[in-house]
């Protein structure tokens, strides 16, 4: 097809872990284009931009200076243009009352960050093929709930 | 008052695409699976403009032999899933039939487009139908895990949980609590 690439944003305020999100992507065998915003502010700037490629899935990070994952998401929620991508939060709360209060809110997908390097790209690699799935074959987005 | 509707996605699909080439005056074939065949050469601008109007619908014309391939064995395994017979004979045995080639290359090609498994696909299939079972059905988990031929509800439950990281009950709580808020939202 025309797009052989799977288009994925991650918006984390934390260096760290962007770049570890990148490498784990790099190293995996499925064909990504990763593009990573440092607030939520850079994130919504850029999808509301109209000429903008949307992603196929979206990684938000729930703490984040000037804008956060939850507001992010609301607002993403919101827009008829945005509001089919598929969210995944990918924080380090593991809060049963913020995790269902994400999904209540529109998420698709709730990551809880993981410590180590190989679990990551296990996770991410999960992650993007299910998604493909949705996107793919047809399945309902409405009933994508998933926890890793 | 609150009517439930059930979909036959592939009887849907067929209809749009026959209707809206039928609107743009093509002449065609539908050999089934999704396969048609134009009568006449098509030019590619107008490939492009069938294009567009297919996207929206959320159809895509698939290029390459693989993808095609591909595409036959997800309708194959949608096809099993959905059905009503009990299947009695093996998933690989189905596929394989349908398509009239091997398994193992069918395997191969899958995996290889897709960076899934065959069997894998099927798991997501069952756990998607149950979950629209879940919702918009009255049906209880025990039936719906009898409906699926799984072979006990603590089997369905696990590979709910398996598949979702959540279990069918959090599922359904998070879904009608979703549908109160869009409901508050919109009133």
């Amino acid at each position: 097809m025309t797009t052989d690439f799977i288009n994925i944003c991650l918006a984390d305020d934390d260096e760290d872990d962007r770049l570890f999100f990148k490498d784990a992507f790099d190293e995996l065998k499925i064909n990504t284009k990763v593009s990573t915003f440092n607030d939520g502010v850079e994130l919504m700037d850029f999808l509301n931009h109209e000429d903008s490629v949307l992603p196929h899935v979206l990684f938000l990070d729930l703490n984040m200076p000037k804008k956060n994952g939850v507001e992010c998401l609301l607002e993403i929620k919101k827009n008829e243009r945005l509001n089919n991508i598929a969210i995944a939060i990918y924080s380090t709360s593991s809060s049963e009352e913020h995790i269902e209060e994400t999904f209540i809110n529109g998420a698709n997908i709730y990551i809880k960050k993981p410590s180590d390097f190989e679990n990551l790209k296990k996770i991410l690699s999960e992650v993007v093929t299910i998604n493909w799935q949705y996107h793919t074959s047809g399945l309902n987005k409405d009933n994508f709930l998933m926890r890793l | 008052m609150k009517v439930y509707l059930k979909f036959d996605y592939t009887q849907l699909t067929k209809k749009i695409v026959e209707e809206k080439l039928s609107e743009l005056g093509y002449k065609y074939n539908s050999i089934g699976f999704g396969e048609f065949n134009f009568l006449e050469k098509v030019p590619s601008k107008k490939i492009e403009e069938i294009t567009g109007i297919f996207r929206e619908y959320g159809i895509e014309i698939v290029e390459n032999q693989k993808s095609v391939l591909v595409q036959k064995i997800k309708d194959a395994i949608v096809e099993m899933v959905n059905s009503d017979i009990p299947l009695n004979i093996k998933s690989s045995v189905f596929i394989a039939e349908k398509l009239n080639l091997s398994y193992a290359y069918l395997s191969n090609v899958f995996s290889e487009v897709t960076y899934t498994s065959i069997e894998n696909f099927i798991i997501i299939q069952k756990i998607e139908l149950a979950k629209q079972l879940m919702i918009n059905t009255p049906l209880n988990l025990t039936e719906i895990s009898i409906q699926l031929n799984y072979s006990s509800v603590a089997h369905l439950s696990t590979q709910f949980k398996h598949t979702t990281g959540m279990t069918p009950s959090a599922f359904q709580r998070i879904i009608s609590k979703r549908r109160e808020l869009s409901h508050k939202n919109n009133t």
